[in-house]
């Protein structure tokens, strides 16, 4: 019971972090029908500044990276709409697809030619490895600041697109992108506010996962990207509350088999993770929630 | 009388084929013009063409004065242009006020605030659904959902696509009834209608639309008279709620 208690709050702890990678997605798929195998690369950016940043003040603060990594996570994100995406909006998805791909490639390639192919480190927040207890319950203090972190940030992004005019412009758009223009949705500023949003929430998230990690390569956006796409995947493409779900989904998945397979098989663990998400597409194709889309221009 | 819109020698093409070919044709400010014609008649593509969602191969489009043939859809909605679409296309997932801050997206708070408290007033049928997800109206709510969204953006001139479409013949009669309640209000409407004969009875004037061509133009009692488009309108019309192409 114990054991399980604290795989649940170990997976919530992941889950939150592949949470806004996928929301982050999820929002860039909606207005665009983006699948953007490049959203890792935010988070490598995020890395090299972290990387800039402590190795020009030895002994600063987590409390200035992390703004930093926001910050270039979000102009990252802008930069890569306005010299990639842009141009090939309203392209089949194919043609989206692999503009991302290429994406990822160029951020990777850019970072191995002028900074180093070797890992990149940076000291992590000594309250990392930190836990604290109640009864025989361990907790680490990393969790449950990533939780409750992730909470502020989901709630802070439902009210935005609820309650304010861009959050509804971006619903619509997400909904129906034609119409929207019709209603008087500016088409660039939807798509430039979705991708400063997507960024931002992957800067969010690349805080954690930096911190955690310590280092960074310039491949260092494949797993985080892996991890926001399929959990955007698993709750149904183009659905916001989907990509939170599978996120939370994904990261309970693994926590649970890792600590429930056999030690033999324990290493395992993402190849098994990965035969469940077949299954799940073999019985729900479009995911956990399913959305209804209109066309797109 | 000014004239609002000014359409000449428009033609759109789907490839190679052009649904809409030398199309000429204008609106007055204040008032109500029909478009009518069988299906695949080029109603729709006039409609979206001059709303900016179909780039046209050639002709002009002159909205309140300045050429806006260019012009993306939304900066035509800031310049006055209103288009309530085919199939009505309404937000499923977004509640009642939240389609209507939508057609509202290009106004002030204060301005959006006023216009909402307006459309609750107009439909009361909306303002009984105000919270609910738009996908859970009936059609006929959600139609008068549709207009009251191309309303919000206070248009001077808004454009119908088959706003009777599927309806059940009471609903069509409301939708009617509000075409008329937005005449007397002295709003300049261009209407595309299947429904030729009850179109001819709301508008001052209407174009036949027949393969792509403007085939003729005149008020109801003008149209009637002319046996060589009589057949054209009001042969697929007379039903009204039939399913489009």
């Amino acid at each position: 019971m114990i054991e399980l208690l604290q795989n649940l709050i170990d997976g919530l702890g992941r889950g939150s972090i592949y949470a806004l990678l996928a929301l982050g997605v999820a929002v860039v798929f909606g207005v665009m029908h983006l699948l953007n195998f490049a959203h890792g690369e935010l988070i490598t950016v995020g890395g090299y500044a972290t990387f800039a940043f402590f190795s020009q003040f030895t002994g600063g603060s987590w409390w200035l990276a992390a703004p930093i990594i926001v910050v270039a996570a979000i102009v990252a994100s802008l930069i890569i709409e306005r010299v990639a995406f842009s141009r090939v909006r309203g392209a089949s998805d194919f043609t989206l697809l692999l503009t991302s791909f290429g994406v990822h490639f160029v951020v990777s390639a850019i970072f191995l030619l002028y900074v180093s192919a070797s890992v990149k480190t940076f000291p992590r927040p000594g309250w990392v490895t930190n836990t604290w207890s109640i009864g025989s319950l361990t907790i680490e203090v990393f969790d449950t600041v990533v939780i409750v972190t992730t909470l502020v940030v989901l709630a802070g992004t439902a009210w935005l697109l609820q309650r304010t005019m861009f959050g509804l412009s971006l619903r619509a758009a997400a909904a129906d992108f034609s119409t929207a223009q019709l209603m008087g949705v500016r088409s660039d500023a939807v798509i430039r506010g979705a991708f400063a949003l997507s960024g931002l929430l992957a800067g969010i998230a690349g805080i954690f996962w930096l911190m955690r990690a310590g280092s960074i390569t310039p491949s260092g956006g494949i797993d985080p990207m892996l991890k926001g796409v399929l959990a955007a995947l698993i709750g149904g493409l183009g659905s916001l509350r989907g990509a939170v779900l599978g996120g939370f989904v994904l990261g309970l998945a693994e926590v649970l088999l890792r600590s429930r397979l056999p030690d033999g098989i324990a290493n395992l663990t993402e190849g098994v993770v990965f035969l469940l998400i077949a299954l799940l597409f073999i019985f729900r194709p479009q995911g956990l929630i399913t959305v209804a889309h209109a066309e797109r221009v | 009388m000014t004239t609002m819109l000014e359409v000449t020698g428009l033609t759109t093409r789907y490839g190679s084929i052009s649904a809409l070919r030398d199309a000429t044709l204008t609106v007055g400010s204040g008032e109500v013009v029909g478009l009518i014609g069988p299906n695949g008649a080029g109603k729709t593509t006039l409609l979206n063409t001059v709303a900016g969602l179909l780039a046209p191969a050639t002709g002009r489009v002159t909205f309140d004065g300045s050429d806006v043939t260019t012009l993306s859809p939304e900066k035509r909605v800031t310049a006055g242009m209103a288009l309530v679409p085919e199939h009505r296309r309404i937000f499923v997932d977004m509640t009642v006020e939240e389609n209507l801050k939508v057609g509202s997206v290009t106004r002030s708070a204060s301005e959006r605030a006023a216009d909402l408290d307006e459309m609750a007033e107009l439909f009361p049928v909306l303002r009984e659904k105000w919270s609910t997800a738009a996908g859970y109206l009936s059609g006929g709510e959600a139609q008068q959902l549709a207009i009251a969204r191309g309303l919000m953006s206070r248009p001077k001139l808004l454009m119908l696509d088959e706003p009777s479409l599927g309806l059940a013949p009471v609903l069509v009669d409301v939708v009617f009834e509000l075409l008329d309640s937005l005449r007397a209000a002295g709003r300049t409407l261009l209407v595309v209608e299947q429904n030729a004969t009850r179109m001819l009875e709301v508008a001052d004037r209407a174009y036949v639309l027949r393969s792509g061509e403007v085939v003729g133009e005149g008020t109801g009692d003008e149209l009637a008279a002319r046996d060589d488009l009589f057949a054209t309108f009001v042969g697929d019309g007379a039903g009204g709620g039939a399913e489009p192409s």
